[in-house]
């Protein structure tokens, strides 16, 4: 059996069956695990799906941290457990203070759809393991709220301690030196704007995404975070 | 006793504020030409018992940290207003 990997399904989620399918496509074995459970049934690894949890009330992301399965989530990633939050999931992960930064409004006012290119900045984080530090990979965005922002001080940290994941090529919402995903001081909490799920087959367009899941899903990358 | 507050959330300065800026540039197309520095932020409006003025503030406050507000791009200001008992 591959990796056991917990995708938290928020009343609406709606990116959890892609991530599962993509995950199950690499021998991984995730399981929909529903916001309001309170263990993540011995899962290795946890993603948070994109879509809009609880609406997107208040702000992205704002509500989730209230549902009981992020106390779960929390003691997960604070035992060193691999979590990794995709769109709305990095903004849910912002929000709880999980990773630093905060996710605003793309500039120009664009909901944007598209493939973009992304640089893989760093290879020591549970998302990157397998991938090489300037690697370019094609990856969809799908998104309103993308813009990535932080006081001076934290992007210097982040900088300065290797925990800008992937950058954008050519910055497509105004995010802060285009960063599209950032990890935590150990690496093992991760979260992208980008969806790798949806480079995750040939008939999607690109297969880039595989080596971001292939990382999560192998255990040596995840001893290593 | 009863307040109300009303929470304006505005982008804490430096933050971009691309509706905003997009409002700014409408604005002169309607002949409105000297208008500047446009911001966009919520209004949040509430009712709470405390039991003076200081506790109901101290409490709106806790709510703007905690939830209300994203302090990374977020600022906030507190209106409150005592509320005429029920007759």
């Amino acid at each position: 059996m591959g990796a056991r990997v917990a995708v938290i399904v928020f009343p609406g989620t709606n990116c959890e069956l892609d991530v599962a399918e993509a995950l199950e496509g690499l021998g991984g074995s995730p399981e929909l695990v529903f916001h309001t459970e309170t263990d993540l049934h011995g899962a290795d690894a946890v993603v948070i799906p994109g879509g809009f949890a609880h609406g997107d009330y208040l702000r992205t992301g704002a509500l989730a941290r209230f549902s009981p399965v992020m106390t779960a989530i929390t003691a997960h990633a604070a035992a060193g457990g691999a979590l990794v939050g995709i769109c709305n999931g990095f903004q849910i992960l912002t929000e709880a203070g999980l990773l630093p930064g905060a996710l605003q409004k793309n500039a120009g006012l664009k909901f944007l759809c598209r493939t973009v290119a992304c640089r893989v900045e760093t290879s020591r984080s549970a998302l990157t393991g397998h991938a090489s530090p300037g690697e370019l990979l094609a990856l969809p965005i799908n998104h309103f709220e993308g813009a990535f922002r932080c006081d001076d001080a934290t992007l210097a940290q982040l900088r300065a301690d290797d925990r800008v994941v992937l950058r954008y090529v050519d910055n497509p919402n105004g995010s802060l030196d285009s960063i599209a995903g950032v990890s935590n001081e150990s690496g093992n909490v991760v979260g992208l704007m980008p969806h790798p799920e949806r480079a995750s087959h040939a008939l999607l367009g690109s297969t880039d995404g595989l080596v971001l899941l292939e990382s999560l899903l192998d255990v040596r990358v995840r001893a290593r975070v | 006793m009863r307040y109300e507050a009303r929470i304006e959330v505005s982008h804490r300065p430096g933050v971009l504020d691309p509706q905003g800026a997009t409002v700014e540039r409408a604005l002169p197309a309607l002949g409105y030409e000297h208008v500047r520095d446009v911001r966009i932020g919520k209004c949040i409006r509430l009712e709470l018992d405390a039991p003076d003025r200081a506790a109901a503030r101290a409490a709106v406050e806790s709510m703007c940290e905690r939830l209300l507000v994203n302090p990374v791009i977020e600022a906030y200001e507190i209106e409150l207003t005592e509320l005429a008992p029920a007759s």
